[in-house]
């Protein structure tokens, strides 16, 4: 059974017009939350919710490929980090501009994607997702034992990047807004891409890739596309995680961070791109809650993994239209 | 120099079966049953621990290990029966997602049952003791011991795979699914078996080297990964690739991380060429996984294009 | 007149059986050139290899003069050789309209634009609409293709096909499966492009096949045993002892 076929992410979920309004309702309450922050006298949680945002970022990015191209890339991570080390490793070296970490961030993952993914994409099923697995272990051991930057140990930052000069994301409200711009930036972007030619071609060859051919289109060429661009966009997500935690280590892209990625892709809903977000909430607001109650808080998102899996395909949305008999 | 070599040889050859060991199972797994499972490294992880446990209240390796690879079995048939077993029909990113879960779930339960302070096994005594090869090297038996025991066990894969009908059905199996159901051989208990004898043979893996490593809870993910591009090199559902490929990850990797920063100092001066030398080793098996895929997609021995 | 496609010295073997075995034939302009032939005579692969999704082991393939027999199913399409399958092979989760109007963009500038939607774009979805009421399905351009019955999914193949602006059409046992009520419907459709393209019919339904073909090649064990018109083939010795005999009822002769 192929992966397009067991889960039918497009028109599965909530309808478009619908999901536009949650996501702009959730975008609209994301921009409140430093005044709620103030009003309740909880400054930490606009950090915390900094963070999920960065996730978010890349969750989003990565249901580009995996929910309307059915690519499994458990590789997502690598990228993350290869933007945390932009700005890192520039920054060590004095270059402080919030642009040159974007742009070098984004330059270096179209390069690590188009040579990774122009040989994972050859392949398929078990393949795809055992190869850019392995290529984003490549990427984490080169980092740990890259020792002049902190190997395994990572390397903390003296400060955040700068914008012209100045060092307006000091403020942690800033850098909120700033990752919440860009989110949203990128949902705007996310959602016209995959209503685009472009779009209808990558989700088409998800459904079918020998129908493709026979009408004319190679779709290697559009799935590497795809590929560089969620690539790109997860390591913007990079550039902020770096700037929010004020440090940078090989563990933003070890195997388990890639898996998580997809865990919120799936649980948020496939194919839905805001899906992605709200599934960086609940993982890791499930982590966060877990936390208190149990060290071992990893078996408790374990078994919530295999029993979504057993009993709800189409992760909390599919779960939500289940229980609300959603409008199919 | 020379002894270097060898010695460093035997060392990744040494790994090579333990990877051979742990990829054995999964390839069958992948090519049989079209399944992807992230978790087999738990079952590396477990087959230490259960070792190390054993060792304990047994005070005896040779009575430990029989008992630990019952367990073993035990433990690959429960998790076959719970939970493999509903996943088998389900597409890719449903068997990522739960056997994911699952690595999650064994690694943790792993740590309350054991703590995360690694714990060790000692050499039973009959193996301890070096012993020198070609003159001058010495060389510590159990490691001997560990790359003749995977020769053996390989050799048994291969009678099995090559000269029994069980052997037959499961070639039949990895290169062509639908004609196994049609010989009218019961499918879930062949995929049943495949799963439980894999899950021993990687338990195995990690119960023999539990003695030469600390036991802990990461083992399993980093076997894993190798474990991957062994079975990417040899083409999936290949017993002789894994084994060619498995021989080839790890010298290639011990190699490089011993000779990597030696060779580059003819290059460059002695502490960048150590540095480089050390962020790049680790890199070598991963760039030769795609020089393989850039001329073979489908692996060295991998009948099935991808 | 040189034929717009051409066949030469075809050759295809899985180990030791020949199920492509040294098939040369054409297909002129503007005719519909039937290949029929009974289950196992090697008529999917030859399929596959007229196509593109199979390389034969030798031979050669023209299409308009040129040899396209190291070009893909791609490429082959682009020159205007399209096809059906005999699996059906739609986008299951793609609407009628959208089917087609990908096939049309396949052909109507780049898909590397990003950003405008393409459901918007009358330059898609007009042609699209033309060639859904050329094969009848206007009425049902909303529905996911997953949701249509066998005989429109039928439809909607030879609508993506003609979507893709061809000159020869490649048509793989358009019949099959196809009901009495069906196979009607797709019968007149197929009489409706004869003329306008050139029409490459792999069949095993007699009935159409005869009704429609200009000339009629029998392909037995991987062999073009006969070529010729219906009433020749029909009355070929050789055909009759191979392959009609047990149809003979079906041919209605």
């Amino acid at each position: 059974m192929s992966d397009a076929a067991a889960r039918r992410p497009r028109r599965s979920g909530l309808g478009l017009p619908t999901r536009h309004m949650v996501a702009g309702a959730l975008f609209v309450l994301l921009a409140a939350l430093p005044f709620i922050a103030t009003a309740i006298g909880d400054p930490f949680l606009v950090v915390v919710f900094t963070r999920i945002l960065v996730f978010a970022i890349a969750a989003l990015s990565l249901d580009l490929i995996l929910g309307y191209g059915a690519l499994v890339s458990f590789g997502h991570a690598a990228y993350i980090g290869l933007g945390a080390y932009c700005v890192g490793i520039l920054s060590r070296h004095g270059v402080t501009d919030l642009g040159v970490h974007l742009a070098a961030a984004i330059g270096l993952s179209a390069i690590f994607a188009t040579v990774t993914g122009a040989i994972a994409l050859r392949t398929r099923g078990v393949y795809f997702i055992m190869i850019t697995l392995a290529f984003g272990q490549m990427a984490y051991f080169f980092f740990v034992s890259f020792a002049a930057y902190g190997g395994d140990d990572g390397m903390s930052l003296a400060q955040r990047s700068t914008v012209f000069g100045s060092d307006l994301l000091r403020d942690s409200t800033t850098l909120f807004y700033l990752t919440l711009a860009i989110l949203v930036g990128f949902y705007v972007v996310a959602s016209a891409l995959v209503g685009s030619r472009f779009g209808r071609v990558i989700s088409g060859t998800r459904e079918n890739a020998l129908r493709m051919q026979a009408i004319g289109f190679r779709p290697f060429r559009y799935q590497l596309v795809a590929f560089v661009i969620a690539g790109c966009m997860a390591a913007v997500a990079g550039v902020l995680l770096a700037n929010q935690a004020m440090f940078v280590s090989p563990a933003y892209m070890s195997w388990h961070r890639s898996g998580e990625l997809i865990v919120m892709v799936i649980l948020g809903g496939i194919g839905t791109l805001i899906g992605g977000v709200v599934g960086a909430f609940v993982v890791l607001l499930l982590e966060e809650w877990l936390a208190v109650f149990t060290t071992h808080w990893r078996m408790g998102l374990g078994i919530v993994l295999i029993l979504v899996v057993f009993f709800s395909p189409g992760g909390v949305s599919g779960l939500v239209q289940r229980l609300f008999g959603g409008n199919r | 120099m020379t002894n270097l070599l060898i010695l460093q040889l035997l060392n990744g050859v040494q790994l090579g079966i333990l990877l051979f060991l742990v990829a054995a199972g999964l390839t069958l797994i992948f090519g049989i049953m079209d399944f992807i499972n992230i978790a087999h490294g738990v079952l590396y992880m477990v087959g230490a621990y259960l070792m190390a446990t054993f060792v304990v209240i047994t005070g005896n390796f040779w009575l430990a290990l029989p008992v630990a690879m019952a367990a073993a079995l035990l433990f690959g048939l429960l998790l076959e029966y719970t939970i493999f077993r509903r996943l088998y029909e389900r597409s890719h990113l449903d068997q990522v997602l739960a056997t994911f879960g699952l690595v999650m779930i064994v690694t943790e339960g792993v740590r309350m049952i054991w703590g995360s302070t690694p714990l060790s096994v000692p050499i039973p005594a009959l193996l301890s003791g070096s012993i020198p090869l070609l003159g001058i090297i010495q060389y510590p038996v159990y490691r001997l011991a560990i790359i003749g025991t995977g020769l053996v066990v390989a050799l048994g894969l291969y009678l099995v795979i090559n000269h029994t009908r069980t052997g037959m059905l499961l070639r039949a199996g990895a290169s062509n699914r639908p004609m196994v159901s049609a010989l009218g051989v019961n499918v879930g208990q062949l995929f049943a078996f495949v799963f439980a004898f894999g899950a021993m043979l990687a338990a195995f893996a990690g119960a023999i080297v539990a003695p030469v490593l600390s036991v802990d809870s990461g083992m399993g993910a980093s076997v894993l990964i190798l474990t991957f591009v062994v079975i990417v090199i040899g083409g999936i559902g290949s017993i002789k690739g894994a084994f060619v490929a498995a021989i080839l990850v790890g010298v290639v990797d011990t190699l490089g991380r011993s000779f990597g920063p030696i060779l580059l100092q003819m290059v460059m001066d002695p502490s960048a060429a150590s540095q480089t030398g050390r962020t790049l080793a680790p890199m070598l098996i991963y760039i030769l996984m795609a020089v393989v895929l850039a001329v073979r997609p489908a692996g060295l021995f991998g009948g099935r294009p991808a | 007149m040189t034929p717009l496609l051409s066949v030469e010295k075809l050759h295809k073997a899985f180990g030791a059986l020949k199920v492509t075995d040294d098939i040369s034939l054409d297909a002129r302009a503007g005719e519909l050139h039937a290949i029929i032939g009974p289950n196992g005579a090697g008529k999917t692969t030859l399929v596959a290899q007229l196509s593109g999704q199979l390389h034969p082991d030798g031979g050669r393939i023209l299409y308009d003069g040129q040899d396209i027999t190291a070009l893909d199913m791609a490429g082959r399409v682009q020159l205007g050789l399209a096809r059906s399958f005999q699996i059906t092979s739609v986008l299951p989760g793609f609407t009628v309209l959208e089917n087609v109007a990908l096939a049309v963009q396949a052909r109507s500038g780049s898909s590397f634009r990003f950003f405008r939607s393409a459901a918007a774009e009358a330059g898609l979805n007009e042609p699209a609409l033309d060639f859904l009421r050329q094969v009848g399905l206007e009425a049902r351009t909303e529905v996911l293709a997953r949701n249509l019955s066998h005989g429109e999914q039928r439809q909607l193949e030879i609508a993506v096909a003609l979507a893709t602006e061809p000159r020869l059409l490649l048509l793989d046992e358009p019949f099959a499966g196809t009901g009495r009520q069906d196979g009607a419907v797709l019968l007149s459709l197929l009489e409706s492009l004869k003329r306008r393209l050139t029409i490459v019919l792999i069949e095993h339904d007699m009935h159409a096949v005869f009704r429609l073909a200009d000339r009629v090649s029998v392909l037995v064990y991987g062999r073009i045993i006969a070529t010729g018109t219906p009433a020749d083939v029909r009355a070929n010795p050789e055909v009759r002892a191979a392959y009609l005999g047990e149809e003979e009822a079906g041919v209605g002769a």
